[in-house]
This record gives structure tokens, sequence and C-alpha cells, in this order.
């Protein structure tokens, strides 16, 4: 585990959040996707090299070539990253809740 | 199951909304805002001060597991019975700037209600750190100590 990485870290850059639309559709190589760039193909590799540390992405070996694909349970994990921030509040109003619904029994 | 508690918070804006819906007439909703000792129940603070009121302020302070004091304040900028609140939020002893919040309470039926939070801060980025808060602490203190007091809390006051 990288802690210094971590996939909010991964889709603030702009190149990341574009490989990642990228390969949302098809699985690519590397090639593939620099070809996409006006980038450096070492600057595209970096990326690369960022979104499968943090698991966004997963390389999977066909032949001599290393295909690169999202990964749908972490890509979850972004669309739900607010549900933490939503569910404190919901916690605290079901508590809010609880308690005035006694001071209404008791009227 | 339908979610009671929702955010909104749009891409590349400064502010989000929480909005809920309450089986509770809009007074007694009104009233947890209002009464100290609610408010200690269900924000699971201490409350040291709370003057509400136009001009009036707050000022509450949780204490985590291991002991160590939490102050967070406000002003109340508009203090408006059972419609709405106006105010400020600021943690104390940490980076994050102050907040402004409002708050406005709307009455649905006789028995129930709902509550539009309305939230707005300093910058986007602050916006998209708060929002990840609880996400980065994992387990949020706040929310083990209102566990803790909601199970505490006897069938009758």
């Amino acid at each position: 585990m990288n802690l210094r990485r971590d996939v909010f870290q991964a889709i603030a850059d702009p190149t990341r959040r574009a490989i990642l639309l990228l390969v949302a559709s098809q699985s690519m190589t590397a090639g593939a996707i620099a070809a996409n760039f006006d980038t450096a193909r070492p600057t595209v590799s970096k990326h690369l090299q960022i979104l499968t540390e943090c698991e966004l992405l997963e390389q999977e070996q066909s032949g001599r070539e290393i295909y690169y694909h999202l990964n749908p349970k972490k890509i979850k994990e972004i669309a739900d990253f607010i549900e933490p921030f939503r569910k404190m509040w919901d916690d605290r109003f079901n508590a809010l809740e609880t308690i005035m619904k006694k001071y209404k029994s008791t009227k | 199951m339908a979610q009671k508690t929702t955010i909104h918070a749009e891409d590349g804006k400064q502010e989000l909304m929480v909005t809920r819906e309450f089986d509770l007439p809009l007074e007694l909703l009104f009233r947890a805002y209002v009464e100290p000792d609610i408010v200690e129940q269900w924000m699971g603070t201490k409350v040291l001060k709370l003057d509400n009121k136009n001009h009036g302020s707050y000022h509450f302070e949780t204490t985590d597991p291991m002991g160590n004091k939490h102050g967070f304040h406000g002003t109340i900028h508009e203090f408006l019975p059972n419609r709405k609140i106006t105010r400020t939020f600021e943690m104390e002893n940490t980076p994050f700037d102050v907040q402004l919040e409002f708050l406005e309470f709307e009455k649905l039926t006789d028995d129930t209600s709902k509550l539009n939070m309305h939230i707005v801060y300093r910058s986007v980025k602050l916006r998209d750190q708060m929002l990840q808060l609880p996400f980065a602490q994992g387990i949020n203190m706040a929310h083990n100590r209102l566990q803790e007091i909601c199970k505490k809390i006897s069938p009758l006051k």
C-alpha cells in the first residue's frame, strides 16, 4: 500500500482523468493510450504507474502486450466518497428525530 | 429504502446542500436547534454557549475518546423561529476556514418537516476537503460519540 498516493490525488490530474475516460470503453496498451496525448511518452507512463499504484487501473498481460483497464471496484469507491459525509449527517439527524419523538410523546 | 438525508454537491462549486425530511412537526425540529440540553444529546457535544437571536453566537465543545477537547463556535447572524437560522461555523485549532450556513426549516404536514442546510465554504478546495473529511478519517469521531450517546439515552427523559 502506498500512503503517499490515494485515489483522490490520482484523479486530481486532468491527464489522468482523460486516461481513465479513454480506457473506460476498452482495454488499451500504454502505446495506444499515449498516442492520444501530446505529452511525452514517459510522462504518460508515469501517469499510468500512478493510476495502477492506486488501483484505479489494472494491468492484463496479453501475449507480448500489457493492456490497461479500469478497476470498477475502485471507481465505485470514488463515486461513493461522499457517502461517509452523508452518513455522518444522516446519523446525526436520526438521533435528533429519535430524541424529539420522545418529547412529542411526553406532551 | 429511500435515503432520508441527501447531499447535493456540484463539481467545482464551493457550496453544498444537506437536505433532510423529518417525521416531526416543524416546532419539534426547530426546538432541537434551540434548547441546549437537546442540542447536547443529538450533536454529542457540550454546549458552552448558545445564544439564539439575531447577532447571537454559540460555542460547543466535544471530547474525543482520547480525552482531547475540540471546540467549535460561530456567530448567529439571523434567527427566525421555526423558519431560519443563518450562522457561521468554525472548528477551533484547525487549518479550516470558517464556513457560512443557512438553515431553513419548512413545514411539510402537521407531523413532518424539512430542513435545508446550505453551506458555503471559502474555496472549492476547502469544500472538497470538508466533504472528504469523514471519508478520510474512516471512522468519524463525532459519529462514534453520537452512537454512544444514542445508546445511553433512556426511553424517557
